[in-house]
Order: structure tokens, then C-alpha cells, then sequence
């Protein structure tokens, strides 16, 4: 933790993206955090990605629910609008905030706490409806805030810091993603930003319910022995089904591998996604082979990473809802009130 | 034995099976009526369940224009079995059955103080027709025919209802049509002089109009320009938001690409469609909520979020009998408490109190302005009674040159000049403090709401002077809300009146014609209809400028009462509650009674005792 503030100077040398804007214009405040906290190396995932992405900070919604992870957004993109609403209830704001400006692009952060334990239903509710959207759950299989209690996502055998054995079994986040109907579903690992940061982008891209189910050690209280969550055990149990590469169009693809080892998923804005085969039979758009990998993983104690699911030609909430083209929010009286006239008409049908 | 005899003002009540198609022939029963210039109040009284059970339809039929619940039954028209026992307790004496004699029933199943009309329904549809459907629907518009023949309902108008509902479906038409007939003739063959209930073609409906409160309020929020709707299912709120997405696809449907200029979405719980509400709301979308009290129960932590954090939220609460489930069916006046203080903290909230469609139309459109304007939640505060009947009603009003108050919003144009931004500062001296969208411009006006304290600048802080200056603010927003709210209604007494009333919402019908009762017993009473929270100054003047001021509610606690005291400075000594809650809409005869006792009690003087008058 840390309560310096940030130069606002910035070196001359830093490099800008597209836009012409440094890393440091997609920071934040300093972040509250405890030192060496996952969900702070999260937050750099997410400026690094929106810096690669060159979109501008204030067209990006950062929301979130309560916990430790749901202060992060003000720790990142200090120009974007954002709302630190109620607990395990962000999926809902977010969801009404997207009906009401579909041009903006929506982040939401969450913990396990909040999306597994008060929040389940909501989290599986957005997901079904397939809100556009980037879902990050930062999940340290505990309660930071209130100082250690287990949450949803612990796996059963798993120890606290005090020694209590955790004995329900745990809610996979990345499962219900699956099964809710999200069409983009990875996991990941703060401490693998080389991992992370694609995904992201990639999700960003993704027109419809992105969710990234981010491991993210609590130093303060789940980073020890016995603890399924801590630095140690993901590292050491870490089993990535692929690589991703991430391009927002083909003309931008810088890198080239051996074809075979690689598969190519187009989005239906363009953008490219080349997955490195780290599993030479796993096919990331077959929901259902995804369902029983995962579930294997689980049996073994694996923590899977990489882009688990991907539905190629998802569709959203507004193409459900079949909303006009101009963001709700700037429609006038012009286009909403169907006046006088009319309302006599509907007077006389009603005598 | 007596006979009740009346034209034009009388009470019929329909005991029907629910499902078995009753609904619409009972309605083109009470439309003919409005068809004829005699006004009508019908209400459905149904108990919570789909098909099979019991269900009733009371029609009141009053050219004097009473809308209330009467009381009191003149007409029974059974056509279940399984209610007959309680349904003939109920007929006033003198008054009427009309039943179905196909099969004899016993001396016991009728009253020697009631009337009873036979007819053999089953019988005639059964030489009618073969189809089992066909039999049970076509049987209610015999009875209505059958009805309208004995009451003397113009054949005629009923025909051009039937046209107007089967316009183009000739199929349907012609069987209606014979139906209707075979009830007339039967009614002129055999029942001729069966019934002393009369209509006669009156003039006294105008250019009212016949609609449900709920289908106004969803009008209204169409007018006002929301374009967000989330909503659970929860009787009686469930027809807002269906009447809603009725009127949106016709009316808010873009021509050149048939996309919709809205979004509706049916959440999973209540606590979702208020995130959404307050989602869309901070987004600058207008949106609201239409919910009754066990949904107003799960939204008050996110109520509470949108009083602090400032997003304008509109919940159109469609109050039924709590506490708990209660009974989702009846009515009750009985969530405004819970609305008015909703969520942990201190909180306050703006209520609306519609009276009828008209108001619900009105006040809906309105409370989207208000939220916008003050950045707060809003409540529409109606009920069961006014939003499931339809009720004749001021036809709705717009006027084209109105425009939407949205508040105070800084655009990418005043960041860009220059103008200091600060979200939870008060710089107008109202307590509304500005406020920015998502998404306007590159490097200014960003802010981070939330639902933990912060300082005038939207930075988070937990230091007791800026907690306080923000909750202050909040009062003075709250204060100021007096002023654009709409005022009480007075309805002054015919001779000068010792006595007040307050009252809101659905009782309004049944205290008009309270006051008139009343005043026909030489009882004055000075009537002011609260239409809204907080409460102006005029209230309680009004207060202040009467002996006792009884306080006619729909609930058992005296919640407008208590927020009175609470809230309008009024001593509680000078207010007396008078309170219906039993489920049914509080009727004229009741008031009258409980005001009539009342001010009797009041005006005793007490005895001197005749030892103080020897000394």
C-alpha cells in the first residue's frame, strides 16, 4: 500500500499508442490494496490492455459491486465514468446502463464474494442474457474486506489462514458461464499478465457476455498453505489449454506461427483471434468438450486456463432486443413522445 | 314482499368461474351502460389463482358519476355453484338473483327477501350448440342479453360493442351477435317485468374515457419518454409493464427499420429490475420500475443507493394488502411508510398519489421529470383498486409544446468552456447538485458514484463534515421538492366546516360521494386531497385551520398520518384516523358511518355535574 500520489509529470520517452495517449492516461488512483495484491496486477492487466487497444479511457463504464476488487475501477481509467453500486448487484446497473448507451463499452469487476456468494444469480443472469460486456471475476476464494471468511468459490478441503476446513463444495464460476450461455469464457492468473492481457482484449472485442474468471491471490489471507487460491498453488497447478493472440483486424497481424499449431476465429467486427494449441484436441468453440475439460480439471485439482469457450458469431442483448442503432440515452421528445394527436386517437378507442 | 325498484343506480355483481370467458361479456355488460350516457364503476374481485375458482365482477351503475365501491349488492348474477351460499347472503333485501334453473334447486338455496329470476342457460346453449367452449362462452353473452332485456339496455349499442371487439372477424361476430339476441328474446318472452333494476339513457358520461390505472400509468411513461422498463412479475403491478411493451411496439417501433425505441426486460428478481433502473438511470436513459409491496421490500437497499450516489429512479408501486404476501389480489393503501423512508440510513423519498387514470397517466410522465430533476428515486403511489379496474376517467392530456425536464446535465460543451464540475455540490442553492453521462468528454467530468461517502468532488471520504454537508444537501433537495410536486386538491364544503378530511389515492371516488352523504345529514366537512410527499405548507394550514381533521386511509397504521406528524409539523391530537383495510376499496357508506360517529362524539360537550351547578 502505498500513499504516494503519482507524478503527474510523464516521461517524454513513454510510448503512446494510436491515439497518442501513454499508459499513464489509462491509470487511476492509487490503489488501497495491500501490497502485492492480485486484483492491483488485474488492474494493470486492464490499462495495458486498453492502451494496446487505443480506445479512448471516457468511452470505456467501469462498474462494480462491493468487496476489494470492486474498488479497483477507481484504480484504473481515471477518465472513465464509473459506479461502485451494491453488493454482488453490478451485473443488473451494468445491464441497464448498456440498454441505455449502446455505444460505450462495459466493464464490469467483480470478486468471488460478489459474483458466487450474494451475487450468483445475477452474475448467471447476465450471463444468459448476453450483455455486452467484459465481466472480470477477481477470485481469491475469500473475504478480504471482513478479514478471511471463506466465499462460494473455496475449494472444498481447502484451509483458511486460521486453519478452518472449508467443506462445501465450491461454486465454479467458469462452469456456470458455460451453462448460463456466456459466449466468451477464460480463466487466468494475475501473475501471468503475458497470459491475461490478450484475453482481455479479446473479450473486450467479444459483441456479447464476455466473462474472465481471474485467480488473484489475497495476500492477506488466502496465500497460504493449504489455500487452492495463493501464488503458489496456481502456479504450480497451472494447466493452460492454449495461448492467445489478439488482433483487432488481420491487417494487424504481426506474428506468424506454424499453421497446425494454431486455430484463427474471426469476430463479426473483424477482429482476429489466433489461439497457440497447448492441447492438441482442445477446441475452444465446442461448448460442451469445454464443460467436461473443465470439470476434469477440477477433478485433478487443475487450475485450466486460456480461452476455455468462444462462440464466434455471438450475438447481444440490444440484437435480442432488437433496439434502434442510436444509443437510447440521445433519443429526444421528437423520437419518444407520440403527442397530442395520437393520444386523442387513443382517447376515442377508449370511449 | 319489497322490491327494490331504481333507474340508473344500482349494483349488480357477476359470480363467475374463473376462466370460463366471463371477463369479456361482463365488461361489454358495464360498456353498454357508458354507450348510454350512464356512468359506471365496475371492479373485478378476484382471489389469487388462474382457472377453476371464483371469481366476481361488480358493476355499479351511477348516473350521479359515484366511482367508489357502493356496497352492497341489488343484482346477484350466479353462475357458480360454489360461492351461491355467500353470494345470496350478500343481495340486499328486496333485490334480486338471477340464476340458472335448468336443474331444479331446493327452497333453501333461496331468500324470502330476495327475488328470484330463473333461466335455463345450460339448457338453451345446449340446444344451441355442440361445442363444449362454444357452450360456456356463448352462455355469458346470453346472460348479458337476457340482463340487458330486463333492464331495458339499448340492443343496439351492445351490437356496435360486439362489432367494434370483432371488427374483422366475422367468424366470431355472427355467433355473438345471435347469442346476444337469443338472451333478449328469451328476456321479452318470458322475464318481462322480472326486475325493477332500469337503464335509461342518460347524459352524464361526456367525453370520459373507460381504462385501467395501469394501462395510464404505462401511457404515461411512454409520453414521458422512458425508455428503459425492468420489471419481475408481481400482481397487481404485471399488466403496467405488459400495457408498457403494448404500447411501445405500436407506438415507439422506428417505421423506416422496425426497431424499437425502447428496451423491456422481465429481470429475474425485483433486486434486478431496480439495478437495471439505476443502471440506466445514471446512464442518462429514462427508466422505470412497476412493482407492489413484497418487490418494494427486496429494491430498498438499491433505493437507498440511488437516494445517496443521486440517480434518477421512477417505481410506480401498485400497492396490494401486505405485510408479507398478504393478499396480492385486494387492495390496500399500505406501502407509504415503507416508500417514503425505503432503505437503511436516513433516507426520504418524493411520493406521487394518482386518484385515478387520469392522474395515473399524468403523474408517471411527471415522475420521470421529477427524477430527473431532483436525481432521486420517485415513487408513483397507486393501488390495486385503481390500476386492475377500468374506471371512467378525464381523457388523457398532452401538450405538444412540453418538453422533458432532464435535469441538470453538463454537456461536453460546458466541460470543454471551462465550467467547473463537482457532482455533490450544491452551486444553485436547490441541494441538486450537477451531474455528468458516461461517455462525455475525453478528460473532464468523469466521477465515480457510490454508495459510501464522499466529498463534494466525488472523492471518497469518511470525514464527518463532508458526510454531514451531503446529507444536509439531501434535506435541502428534499425541501425543495415541495415546490415541484403537485399541491393538495381542496374540495371545499358547502357551508362553513368545523371539521377537515385528508385524504389520497383510490378513496377519492368513495369520499366524494361521502361528502355529499354528509352533508345531506347537516355534517360539513373541508376536504384536501394530498397528492404528493413531501408535503407542502398548505396541509398543514388546512390543518391548523380546522377543529379535527379525520384522515381516511386504506391501511391499518395510519401511515399518511404518521408521516404527517412526522414530516408536516402537525400535532397528532388534531388528526383522526379513519381507517379501512379489510382488502375491499373503502366505500362511501363506510366513511360516512365512521365521520358520522365521529363527529358525533366529538361534539358532545361534557355534562357539569350537578354539584359544580348547585355552587
Amino acid at each position: 500500500m502505498t500513499y504516494l500520489a503519482k507524478p503527474k509529470l510523464h516521461h517524454p520517452s513513454l510510448q503512446k499508442n494510436r491515439l497518442g495517449y501513454t499508459r499513464r492516461d489509462y491509470e487511476g488512483k492509487v490503489s488501497t490494496l495491500c501490497a502485492g495484491c492480485g486484483h492491483d496486477s488485474i488492474s494493470a492487466a486492464l490499462i495495458q490492455a486498453f492502451w494496446e487497444l487505443a480506445i479512448e479511457p471516457h468511452r470505456v463504464a467501469k462498474l462494480s459491486g462491493i468487496g476489494c476488487s470492486s474498488k479497483t475501477p477507481d484504480y484504473f481509467l481515471g477518465n472513465s465514468h464509473g459506479f461502485n453500486s451494491v453488493h454482488g448487484r453490478m451485473p443488473s446497473v451494468l445491464t441497464g446502463a448498456a440498454l441505455a448507451n449502446r455505444d460505450l463499452i462495459y466493464l464490469g469487476v467483480s470478486g468471488d464474494g460478489d459474483s458466487a456468494s450474494i451475487g450468483l444469480g445475477q452474475f448467471a443472469h447476465a450471463m444468459r442474457r448476453g450483455v455486452n460486456m467484459t465481466y472480470i471475476l477477481e477470485n481469491n476464494g475469500v473475504y478480504g474486506l471482513t478479514k478471511g471468511q471463506f466465499s462460494a468459490t473455496a475449494d472444498q478441503g481447502s484451509k483458511s489462514k486460521r486453519g478452518a476446513v472449508n467443506t462445501d463444495s465450491p461454486v465454479d464460476a467458469v462452469s456456470l458461464a458455460l451453462i448460463m450461455g456466456a459466449t466468451f469464457v477464460a480463466r487466468s492468473f494475475s501473475g501471468d499478465k503475458r497470459q491475461l492481457v490478450p484475453l482481455v482484449k479479446a473479450a473486450i472485442a467479444h459483441p456479447g457476455a464476455a466473462f474472465i474468471d481471474v485467480i488473484s491471490p489475497c495476500v492477506a489471507f488466502n496465500n497460504h498453505p493449504g489455500s487452492t487460491k495463493s501464488y503458489d498453488y496456481v502456479r504450480e497447478h497451472n494447466e493452460a489449454v492454449n495461448r492467445l493472440d489478439f488482433w483487432p483486424s488481420r491487417e494487424a497481424i504481426t506474428v506468424d506461427y506454424d499453421e497446425g499449431d494454431t486455430v484463427e476465429v474471426v469476430q463479426h467486427d473483424g477482429s482476429v483471434l489466433r489461439l497457440r494449441k497447448l492441447e492438441p484436441d482442445y477446441d475452444p468453440t465446442d461448448r460442451i468438450a469445454a464443460l467436461a475439460r473443465v470439470a476434469r480439471a477440477a477433478e485433478k485439482g487443475e487450475v485450466l486456463t486460456g480461452l476455455i469457450y468462444l462462440k464466434p458469431d455471438a450475438e447481444d442483448l440490444h440484437a435480442h432486443l432488437n433496439t434502434v442503432e442510436t444509443p437510447l440515452n440521445r433519443l429526444a421528445e421528437s423520437d419518444l413522445c407520440p403527442g397530442a394527436a395520437v393520444l386523442e386517437r387513443i382517447n376515442a378507442a377508449l370511449r | 314482499m319489497k322490491r327494490i325498484e331504481a333507474v340508473n343506480d344500482f349494483v349488480v355483481k357477476f359470480a363467475n368461474v374463473n376462466g370460463s370467458g366471463s371477463a369479456s361479456a361482463n365488461e361489454l355488460f358495464a360498456k353498454s351502460f357508458l354507450r348510454m350516457g350512464i356512468p359506471v364503476s365496475p371492479r373485478n374481485i378476484f382471489p389469487s389463482n388462474i382457472q377453476g375458482l371464483p371469481t366476481w365482477y361488480e358493476v355499479r351503475v351511477t348516473e350521479k358519476g359515484y366511482l367508489g365501491r357502493r356496497g352492497g349488492v341489488d343484482l346477484m348474477v350466479q353462475m357458480n355453484a360454489q360461492t351461491w351460499d355467500q353470494d345470496l347472503k350478500e343481495i340486499e333485501p328486496g333485490g334480486y338473483l338471477f340464476y340458472d334453473n335448468t336443474k331444479p334447486l331446493p327452497k333453501s338455496k333461496f331468500r324470502d327477501d330476495v327475488h328470484a329470476i330463473g333461466m335455463p342457460l345450460t339448457e338453451i346453449c345446449n340446444a344451441s350448440y355442440t361445442d363444449a367452449r362454444e357452450r360456456q362462452l356463448m352462455k355469458n353473452i346470453i346472460y348479458v342479453g337476457a340482463l340487458a332485456g330486463m333492464m331495458g339496455l339499448e340492443p343496439e349499442a351492445i351490437a356496435e360493442l360486439i362489432g367494434e371487439q370483432y371488427k374483422g372477424k366475422d367468424k366470431l361476430l355472427k355467433p355473438n351477435l345471435n347469442a346476444l339476441q337469443m338472451g333478449l328474446n328469451y328476456a321479452r318472452e318470458h322475464l318481462k317485468d322480472a326486475l325493477g333494476l332500469k337503464a335509461r339513457r342518460a347524459n352524464a358520461v361526456g367525453d370520459r374515457i373507460f381504462v385501467d390505472g395501469n394501462s395510464a400509468a404505462a401511457l404515461g411513461c411512454v409520453y414521458g419518454g422512458a425508455t428503459v422498463c425492468a420489471w419481475y412479475p408481481i400482481t397487481p403491478s404485471s399488466s403496467l409493464a405488459e400495457a408498457f411493451a403494448a404500447y411501445c411496439r405500436r407506438l415507439r417501433t422506428d417505421k423506416d427499420t422496425g426497431r424499437a425505441k425502447y428496451a423491456i426486460l422481465q429481470a429475474e428478481d425485483e433486486l434486478a429490475s431496480i439495478g437495471i433502473v439505476v443502471g440506466a438511470g445514471w446512464n442518462g436513459a429514462r427508466a422505470f420500475t412497476a412493482t407492489s409491496g413484497p418487490g418494494i421490500s427486496l429494491m430498498t437497499e438499491f433505493i437507498g443507493l440511488a437516494y445517496f450516489a443521486e440517480i434518477p429512479v421512477t417505481i410506480i408501486d401498485v400497492q396490494r394488502g401486505g405485510p408479507s404476501t398478504g393478499m396480492p389480489t385486494r387492495t390496500q393503501q399500505s406501502d407509504v411508510l415503507a416508500c417514503a423512508y425505503a432503505s437503511h440510513g436516513d433516507t426520504k423519498h418524493v411520493l406521487l398519489f394518482p386518484e385515478d387514470p387520469y392522474e395515473c397517466f399524468e403523474f408517471s410522465a411527471l415522475a420521470l421529470d421529477l427524477a430527473d430533476r431532483l436525481q432521486t428515486p420517485v415513487f408513483v403511489m397507486t393501488d390495486l383498486d385503481i390500476g386492475m379496474n377500468q374506471r371512467l376517467s378525464r381523457p388523457f392530456a398532452w401538450d405538444d409544446s412540453r418538453r422533458y425536464d432532464r435535469g441538470k446535465v453538463m454537456t461536453a460543451e460546458d466541460l470543454e468552456a471551462g465550467r467547473e464540475f463537482a457532482r455533490y455540490l450544491d452551486v444553485d442553492g436547490d441541494g441538486i447538485p450537477w451531474r455528468t453521462l458516461p461517455g462525455t468528454h475525453p478528460t473532464r467530468g468523469a466521477y465515480f458514484p457510490r454508495g459510501t461517502s464522499r466529498n463534494p468532488y466525488a472523492v471518497y471520504s469518511e470525514a464527518g463534515p463532508d458526510y454531514v454537508y451531503n446529507m444536509q444537501r439531501l434535506l435541502k433537495k428534499h425541501e425543495f421538492a415541495k415546490t415541484l410536486v403537485p399541491k393538495p386538491v381542496l374540495t371545499p364544503a358547502r357551508a362553513p366546516a368545523r371539521f377537515g378530511a385528508i385524504y389520497y389515492g383510490s378513496t377519492s371516488p368513495a369520499m366524494h360521494e361521502a361528502l355529499d352523504l354528509l352533508a345531506d345529514r347537516g355534517i360539513y366537512v373541508n376536504a384536501l386531497r394530498v397528492r404528493a410527499f413531501p408535503f407542502q405548507d398548505e396541509i398543514r394550514d388546512f390543518v391548523r385551520s380546522h377543529h379535527k381533521v379525520f384522515v381516511v386511509e386504506q391501511n391499518r397504521d395510519a401511515q399518511l398520518k404518521t408521516l404527517l406528524v412526522n414530516e408536516a409539523g402537525i400535532e397528532a391530537a388534531s388528526l383522526v384516523p379513519v381507517l379501512h383495510y379489510d382488502g375491499t376499496p373503502i366505500t362511501a357508506r363506510f366513511i360516512t358511518r365512521e365521520i358520522a360517529e365521529a363527529v358525533a362524539r366529538l361534539n358532545v360537550r361534557p355534562l357539569v355535574r350537578r354539584e359544580e351547578k348547585a355552587a
